[in-house]
């Protein structure tokens, strides 16, 4: 087994665990590249099908070429689609800065759809290797009633148990891709040609490398207009993933505070 | 390393296909609190040139808001409270790599009140790196976090004694410190591949050797690090696989797992267990966008696969899987070692939830053997066991579970408890004193019938004038059941009973004269004889069997085997009284070594839970006993 493998045969056994142990579950898609490797894995793991929902919460300022992808592959690859929007600006901290709020918008969303569907917990493409909170992620991490993170006092998870075991009204994120790492993304979409958004290969000296709404998401410099040159770029860059999300800059906490709150 | 590993090594490193995945291993940095972790790995980011744009400059920004000197535990202290607390709080892991491989670096708080962010981050690891403050020395948790290591199974470990600067370079301490940790892991089985004096504030040997130490002629970190190998998938060993679920999604009934230990291929026998059923592979199930690409015939150790069996037989999760020649222990009490992370202490008696792989079932602590002092090993014994202390237990399950001792499978000899809804404990299992029960109850014989009796129990009971049955005698080597059995035997004969004495010794002269004293051996030798003294009750006689019979699993097994007239009699003594009687002389043999695994010296006796009769031998005198003995018979196999 290469690293590859290794990576999916993890992911594999993350999904199936979640999907025995806990009932009224759905996963999440935000038409980036990592939630496509999710889906992709969750196929591998349930032999093709995708046996929960799986829900875009949409805060209607994604890109064009975002939504012509969901729309495409929602549909080739038969998921049980559900398509949730986000609640007002207004609706949020005003405290927190302003793309920031632009982002608690989305977690709003977020927790009205989760209380619509009754839904006991979700699939979240997160990685360690994105940002410093995420990296202190447990892979079943469970959330308060109004969704915020106790990150001060998380569960152990060791030897591959997780904890599965709620009183009732605890949501839990899933996380199944935690343990891979940007180019571990791209050398597996290279690997099982999974479908991409245009806007991660290089057009007139930018891309993107990160996704996200398209007033506070911006391009980095770049050349690389393959897969193949993505890896090559993120071997020797120095610029980190999420640079372009105007969100995770504004303040030394301003993404611990979203994420306590119940950002992914 | 040898010169052919390191060749390897740096040939992966040059490989010049961009699109292959490099080598990965996975380090925890673990140690005392304040004895410089994140530093060290600051200072690994920094010198190798792994920091990315503008970090740096953050992390001094930070610093300067809260007017402390440069911090390198900000890099990973990624949390508010633990920047202005400066305190590692959780686990965090961070990626650099090396000309060899790339690297995830597993931070782990070491704080004592943080052990099970401690646990979850190490447990992750395929080495470990502890760190040592040279002028504070091996502390608790120092120690406490090589013994974890040990128990978590991780066997590669570098020590980095750090601050040297501080202690001006001396080699003198750092030889002392080295040689102080080194005993320490030695004794608890540990071998350190190499001790490194380091300075991670002035970047002495973390990745450039200094001049600071001259004397010093090993590694630097990183080099030791690079000799490290990632954790091989145990594909060589007896298989295991255990069932995680069973899918139905279309005319399949795929059965889905992942492989912990050895491999399989289509046309394997499986066998299940604690079902015990078995059938063999008809096909290993894949899904692939890849027009024309064939399912694989074989899986290994590592992969999450799914299966269909050529016959449907009912498995479901929780079952574990293996060749027939090489199945796991089969048994409903074990030994283990664990190490606690409750709120709630825990508490001899009490049950808990067991999740061994993906079987998850009810357990009862029987014993609290002692509790383990990790700074000296020294034990001691408690009837509970508190938050992050390590203790040696004795789990009792209500049914059947498949498992491995640890030291042979890894995978399946690990476990954790939960209490309520929390993952409170992990362990590892042994099965010191207790025996693999699968022989016992593994039935080899097939198309066998019973044949009906012409004669009913009451036609005999009235013939005889009393019921048939058993009473099993239970106690401690010195504590009268043989004794008190022959008495009562004598006693019952006279009064007109058809009565018979099966007693140890003479049981094993004959039927058992083919069992030794292993545990495996021991079980069977209590089955027989169960199964003769149900006999014997069937035949409308009563059998008093005289045996210490220690393990409550055989006593229930002999229960079950006798019907409805079994009576558990427990003839109870302590060790002090029976070892002043020591009428064989057993006791002062065991205590001087010559004899091993002694029921009450160096193995376990396990109380009757629910006997129907206590004699306590060590209260009543003999001829009370008797009578009392007497007087329960006459009521209870009354026709």
């Amino acid at each position: 087994m290469d690293r590859l493998d290794q990576l999916e045969s993890q992911s594999i056994f993350i999904f199936r665990e979640a999907f025995n142990r806990i009932e009224n579950i759905a996963m999440l898609w935000s038409l980036g590249k990592d939630s496509n490797v999710m889906i992709w894995l969750a196929r591998k793991a349930f032999f093709g099908h995708v046996p929960f929902p799986v829900m875009h919460v949409d805060t209607g300022k994604k890109f064009p070429e975002m939504y012509d992808f969901r729309d495409r592959y929602a549909a080739e690859w038969g998921l049980n689609f559900i398509r949730e929007e986000c609640p007002p600006l207004e609706m949020t901290d005003e405290t927190l800065p302003p793309a920031a709020r632009s982002a608690a918008r989305k977690t709003e969303g977020l927790k009205l759809a989760i209380k619509k569907h009754g839904f006991n917990a979700l699939f979240a493409g997160i990685r360690r290797d994105e940002e410093a909170t995420r990296a202190k992620e447990r892979v079943f991490s469970p959330r308060g009633q109004t969704g915020q993170w106790d990150f001060k006092d998380q569960p152990p998870e060791f030897w591959d148990q997780f904890k599965t075991d709620f009183p009732p009204g605890t949501h839990i994120r899933i996380h199944p891709l935690l343990h891979w790492t940007e180019v571990d993304i791209w050398l597996y979409t290279l690997r099982e040609q999974i479908p991409t958004i245009p806007l991660y290969f290089a057009k007139d000296g930018k891309r993107y490398r990160s996704l996200g709404d398209k007033d506070i998401t911006f391009p980095v410099a770049s050349t690389a207009s393959t897969i193949e040159e993505i890896i090559e770029e993120l071997r020797t860059t120095k610029i980190s993933e999420r640079s372009g999300r105007a969100m995770d800059h504004e303040s030394e906490d301003a993404f611990e505070r979203l994420r306590a709150d119940g950002y992914l | 390393m040898s010169e052919a590993s390191e060749a390897k090594v740096r040939l992966a490193a040059v490989n010049p296909n961009p699109a292959s995945a490099r080598d990965l291993l996975r380090i925890v940095i673990v140690g005392h609190v304040d004895h410089g972790k994140s530093t060290l790995v600051g200072r690994m980011f920094h010198d190798t040139g792994s920091l990315p744009d503008g970090k740096y400059e953050s992390i001094k920004a930070m610093c300067e808001r809260r007017g402390v000197p440069f911090e390198w535990a900000f890099l990973m202290d990624a949390l508010q409270a633990e920047r202005d607390q400066g305190i590692t709080i959780d686990t965090s892991q961070i990626w650099f790599k090396t000309d060899a491989r790339d690297y995830t670096i597993i931070d782990a708080p070491g704080h004592k009140e943080f052990l099970k962010n401690m646990i979850t981050g190490a447990a992750q690891s395929d080495a470990a790196l502890l760190i040592i403050d040279a002028a504070e020395g091996v502390r608790e948790q120092s120690r406490r976090h090589g013994y974890l290591l040990h128990l978590l199974g991780i066997r590669q470990v570098a020590v980095a004694v750090n601050k040297m600067d501080l202690i001006n370079y001396e080699k003198d301490q750092f030889d002392l410190i080295e040689q102080e940790y080194r005993d320490y892991l030695t004794s608890i089985g540990v071998t350190p591949t190499f001790v490194i004096p380091v300075s991670a504030r002035q970047g002495d040997n973390i990745v450039n050797q200094t001049n600071a130490m001259p004397w010093y002629k090993g590694p630097t970190v990183v080099k030791a690090l690079d000799s490290f190998v990632p954790t091989a998938s145990p594909v060589d060993r007896p298989l295991r696989f255990p069932v995680q679920d069973v899918y139905k999604f279309d005319h399949r009934r795929i059965i889905a797992g992942r492989i912990e230990e050895g491999s399989l291929k289509v046309g394997d026998t499986l066998l299940f267990s604690p079902s015990n059923k078995s059938a063999r592979v008809q096909s290993i199930e894949y899904w692939s966008t890849v027009p024309g690409k064939k399912p694989p015939t074989e899986a290994s150790a590592g992969e999450s696969i799914g299966i269909t069996l050529d016959e449907q037989i009912f498995v479901e999760r929780g079952e574990l899987a293996s060749h027939v020649e090489h199945p796991p222990i089969e048994t409903d009490v074990f030994r283990a070692r664990i190490f606690w992370l409750g709120h709630e202490p825990m508490v001899k008696g009490k049950s808990y939830r067991i999740k061994l792989g993906t079987l998850e079932a009810p357990v009862t602590v029987q014993s609290i053997e002692s509790i383990i002092d990790t700074s000296d090993l020294s034990n001691t014994s408690s009837h509970q066991v508190e938050r992050n202390q390590v203790a040696e237990i004795v789990l009792r399950a209500r049914r059947m579970l498949a498992l491995d001792e640890f030291i042979s499978a890894p995978k399946s000899g690990r476990f954790v408890l939960i209490d309520k809804y929390d993952i409170a404990g992990g362990g590892i299992i042994s099965m010191e004193g207790y025996a693999d029960q699968r022989d016992l109850i593994t039935a080899r014989s097939t198309n066998i019938t019973r044949v009906e009796h012409g004669i009913d129990a009451a036609a005999r009971a009235f013939r005889n004038g009393h019921k048939g049955g058993v009473l099993w005698f239970t106690g401690l080597s010195g504590a009268g059941k043989s004794t008190l059995a022959v008495a009562l035997e004598k006693k019952l004969f006279e009064k007109g009973y058809n009565v018979y004495v099966l007693d140890g010794d003479n049981v094993r002269h004959g039927l058992n004269a083919n069992l030794s004293f292993s545990p495996e051996d021991r079980a069977e030798n209590i089955r027989r004889v169960g199964e003769v003294a149900a006999l014997f009750g069937r035949a409308g006689m009563i059998a008093i069997t005289s045996f210490i019979s220690p393990y409550r699993s055989d006593r229930d097994r002999a229960r079950e085997a006798g019907g409805g007239n079994f009576h558990e009699i427990h003839v109870k003594a302590d060790v002090a009284t029976c070892e002043a009687r020591d009428p064989k002389g057993l006791y002062k043999k065991a205590r001087a070594g010559e004899i091993k695994d002694f029921t009450g010296i160096s193995a376990p006796y396990e109380e009757p839970d629910n006997p129907e009769l206590v004699i306590d031998t060590a209260a009543v005198q003999l001829d009370e006993c008797v009578e009392r003995l007497v007087n329960y018979v006459e009521t209870k196999f009354k026709v």
